[in-house]
């Protein structure tokens, strides 16, 4: 670690040094003091600058990502540290943008390119399916494409229907992707550090509403070596009774809500995506195995959805293990309306997840007053 | 950093040809092409002082003209040597031969899809291409097996990979649109419009970032993007001039501008046909060359790659070509005019510069006829060759989805790749 940085900052002069030198005994400030509380929007900013520090070819890209430090302040600090050729203020060009990093890529750098919303994704899709997912497929193996799309992604607050969309089933459903969804600190951390050392495309979906969310992190979350594994989800709680499988932002409701069933004797299990695609079959249907009943997650729109891939793994699998058909909590089936009260309602809320869980037990409010 | 972005004028066409009078007729300008939008352009000879140093290429032409007044024997005034010519006479003629020998095969039924041939265009691909070394890049479009040519790509690999078998170049798993060769530096072909200039800007990128940050000192490779005139009015292009002018990028855009889209004539969509005129408007030199005429491509190229290759930044350059055949093997080209065939046919890339050096002393027709003979060789061997490889296995349709040899999901001993503790720490050594 330190001949990395010593390196490094031997190559760009002494002022560059020194704020190095400050941010590694910083980070082993916080080393030291370990299983306390971490935002994701830190988790994430300490894992981009601890795998730029780590490998020169690491760089990143984006609108606003330099000067400004990011329209989230995700990139905070990583200008002064690493300097302008290394965090890209780029032109509002995502097109371009996207293409040069892919093409940067093809040549074996790391490029970390920041949308400024998922939503922006869209003028630059063509890169992301066309150059980065089909390369290493259509050269036979001779261009890989080791980069990372990264940004917030799903339903933010009051901002309509163009800056508010979950695009985990889009990316989800193109092979030579690989699609992550983290949802707390720990998943920010191990998650982006395992897709900028991929060799491969990874579509890396934030939450805007969770960056300023605290969780608690242990001192092997923090060590620079931490890493999670691409394609496994976690078992955020566990239970016997139904298994409610989701990711990003939604985690953190179903959490809430298995709280909720077990004040009502259900027991539930909550299953963190974490990677859309691969996505953890095993795990999914092992948990369904065991609970007899499954409720999908998710913040997308329900057609084609993440849930409806979740739902076919498991009646392909598991079907005779179903005491119950799988309840499909999704989005509203419309673009993001603007008013608050419309917006609440169309996207999934706890009491959505509590009422689904309980009808996939036969506990359901009606069911309960006939019985 | 600054760079004075002076307005360049393009090559002034029809004075520089006058020493070349085997090339055209001069009286027929293009046929349905931007001549006459080109006619109020001053003729540069007398406004030199105006000329930074970007313009090189302007200054340039004005030189190759002054030396060849004087002399007319001495062979160094030549625009090329024996062996150049030589070298991009095969070129050229390996391009064309390939090319008749799809359009032959694609007619049997060898090869399917959609098929872009190269043919008339020749001289861009070999006049740029044959200048570079092996590690710049070369990134093109859907009609790409000429550039790959080019590049060194043997003709049987690109012939197997047509013929949809397992020895071509991507193992048949890209097809005639999509020609990419690590070795060859041959970033791809691209199928959309406009999106191989992103990518061949950001190889650029690659070059100044292993400069600069990487500390490669010796890292010159520059990177050549080959694109239509259709391509021109897609914003990829214009967001790509501009970051590759405002980084400083070793990059050469080559327009090849062979007048027509499918059936839309460049004219009919564009509102200011004079491409090359984009360059100065982002602040880089923009050229203009008669993609015909591989000896004033080969010029105007040089230039480019060596600005590239010193640090100086991009350059636009628009050749003016024609494709001798419709836009794809599929398309009935009723919408181009005979007489503009027929104008651009006598003005065949190959046969000037066969003329050039029979007439130059540089080589013979009994040579010229050998190098013709041995493409001919090189493409039945190649066609041999796809016809005996074998289709691609079965197993081989699940393959190279990820980099990560055990990506999609199940490693080799059956078990979920994430479930190994030393996954991470795997794909990170790749």
């Amino acid at each position: 670690m330190w001949g990395i940085i010593r390196q490094s900052a031997g190559n760009r002069g002494l002022s560059i040094s020194k704020s190095q030198f400050r941010c590694l005994v910083q980070g082993a400030r916080s080393y030291s003091s370990a299983s306390k509380e971490m935002t994701v929007r830190d988790a994430l900013n300490s894992a981009l600058d601890e795998e730029m520090s780590a490998d020169p070819k690491v760089f990143i890209m984006g609108e606003e990502v330099g000067e400004y430090q990011g329209a989230y302040k995700i990139t905070k600090g990583l200008l002064d540290k690493y300097g302008p050729d290394r965090v890209i203020d780029t032109p509002i060009t995502e097109a371009g943008f996207t293409g040069i990093a892919v093409g940067a890529a093809y040549h074996s750098l790391k490029p970390v390119v920041e949308f400024m919303t998922f939503n922006f994704s869209m003028q630059a899709i063509d890169h992301i399916i066309n150059s980065a997912a089909k390369s290493n497929y259509m050269s036979a193996g001779q261009i890989s494409v080791p980069i990372v799309f990264r940004g917030p992604n799903g339903a933010a607050a009051g901002v309509g229907a163009q800056h508010s969309q979950c695009y985990a089933a889009w990316f989800g459903a193109c092979p030579g992707l690989k699609v992550l969804a983290p949802y707390s600190s720990e998943d920010a951390r191990g998650l982006l550090k395992a897709a900028i050392r991929d060799p491969d495309p990874v579509v890396f979906l934030e939450n805007e509403l969770l960056y300023g969310e605290s969780f608690p992190v242990s001192a092997e979350v923090l060590d620079s070596s931490f890493c999670l594994p691409i394609g496994k989800a976690k078992i955020e709680r566990e239970g016997k009774d139904v298994t409610i499988t989701t990711f990003s932002k939604m985690v953190g409701f179903a959490l809430k809500a298995a709280e909720i069933l077990e004040k009502e004797g259900i027991s539930a299990e909550v299953i963190n995506l974490r990677s859309i695609r691969p996505l953890d079959r095993a795990t999914i249907n092992s948990s369904v195995r065991k609970t007899n009943r499954l409720v999908t997650v998710e913040e997308g729109f329900p057609q084609h959805g993440v849930g409806a891939e979740i739902c076919a793994s498991v009646v392909e699998e598991s079907f005779e293990y179903l005491d119950a058909p799988v309840e499909r909590i999704a989005g509203a089936d419309v673009c993001m309306p603007y008013a608050a009260n419309l917006e609440r309602l169309a996207v999934p809320q706890i009491e959505d997840i509590v009422r689904a869980a309980k009808r996939a037990c036969y506990r359901s409010t009606s069911m309960a007053a006939t019985g | 950093m600054a760079f004075s972005a002076k307005i360049i004028q393009p090559l002034p066409l029809f004075t520089t040809r006058s020493d070349n009078k085997n090339i055209n007729n001069l009286s027929s300008p293009f046929v349905g092409s931007t001549y006459k939008l080109r006619l109020p352009t001053p003729i540069i000879s007398s406004s030199r002082p105006h000329f930074g140093s970007a313009s090189v290429v302007a200054v340039k032409s004005e030189v190759i003209k002054d030396s060849k007044k004087p002399k007319s024997d001495a062979s160094s005034n030549l625009l090329i040597t024996k062996e150049e010519g030589l070298e991009v006479y095969e070129d050229m003629i390996l391009g064309r031969a390939f090319e008749d020998m799809c359009a032959q095969m694609y007619y049997r039924g060898k090869m399917f899809g959609f098929v872009h041939l190269y043919n008339g265009q020749e001289a861009v691909s070999s006049g740029f291409i044959k200048l570079l070394k092996k590690e710049d890049s070369v990134v093109s479009t859907y009609r790409d097996h000429v550039h790959a040519l080019s590049k060194g790509v043997p003709a049987s690999q690109v012939m197997s990979e047509l013929f949809g078998k397992t020895t071509g170049c991507c193992r048949g798993q890209g097809g005639s649109m999509h020609m990419f060769s690590k070795e060859h530096n041959v970033l791809g072909g691209f199928a959309f419009i406009g999106e191989g200039i992103p990518v061949a800007t950001g190889a650029a990128f690659t070059s100044k970032y292993r400069r600069e940050v990487l500390k490669e000192a010796d890292c010159d490779h520059v990177t050549m993007a080959f694109f239509g005139d259709g391509t021109c009015n897609n914003g990829q292009f214009f967001e790509c001039l501009n970051m590759a002018a405002l980084w400083k990028l070793p990059i050469i855009f080559v327009v090849e501008n062979n007048l027509w889209a499918i059936g839309m004539s460049h004219l009919r969509a564009t509102s200011d046909p004079q491409i090359w005129k984009k360059g100065p408007a982002f602040g880089m030199p923009g050229v203009h060359v008669d993609g015909m005429d591989v000896l004033k491509v080969r010029e105007v190229a040089k230039e480019a790659v060596g600005r590239a290759r010193r640090g100086e930044g991009p350059t636009l350059i628009e050749c003016e070509t024609y494709r001798f055949r419709g836009h794809s093997l599929a398309d009935p080209d009723e919408l181009r005019d005979p007489a503009e065939k027929a104008h651009y046919a006598a003005r065949d890339p190959i046969t000037s510069l066969k003329k050039y050096m029979v007439e130059n002393n540089l080589a013979t027709e009994a040579e010229l006829k050998a190098i013709e003979k041995k493409i001919d060789e090189v493409i039945e061997e190649a066609v041999e060759f796809a016809e005996e490889s074998p289709a691609p296995s079965r197993s081989q349709l699940l393959e190279n989805v990820f980099a990560d040899p055990k990506g999609f999901g199940i490693g080799p001993d059956g078990k979920y790749r994430c479930e190994d503790p030393k996954f991470t720490e795997g794909t990170a050594q790749v």
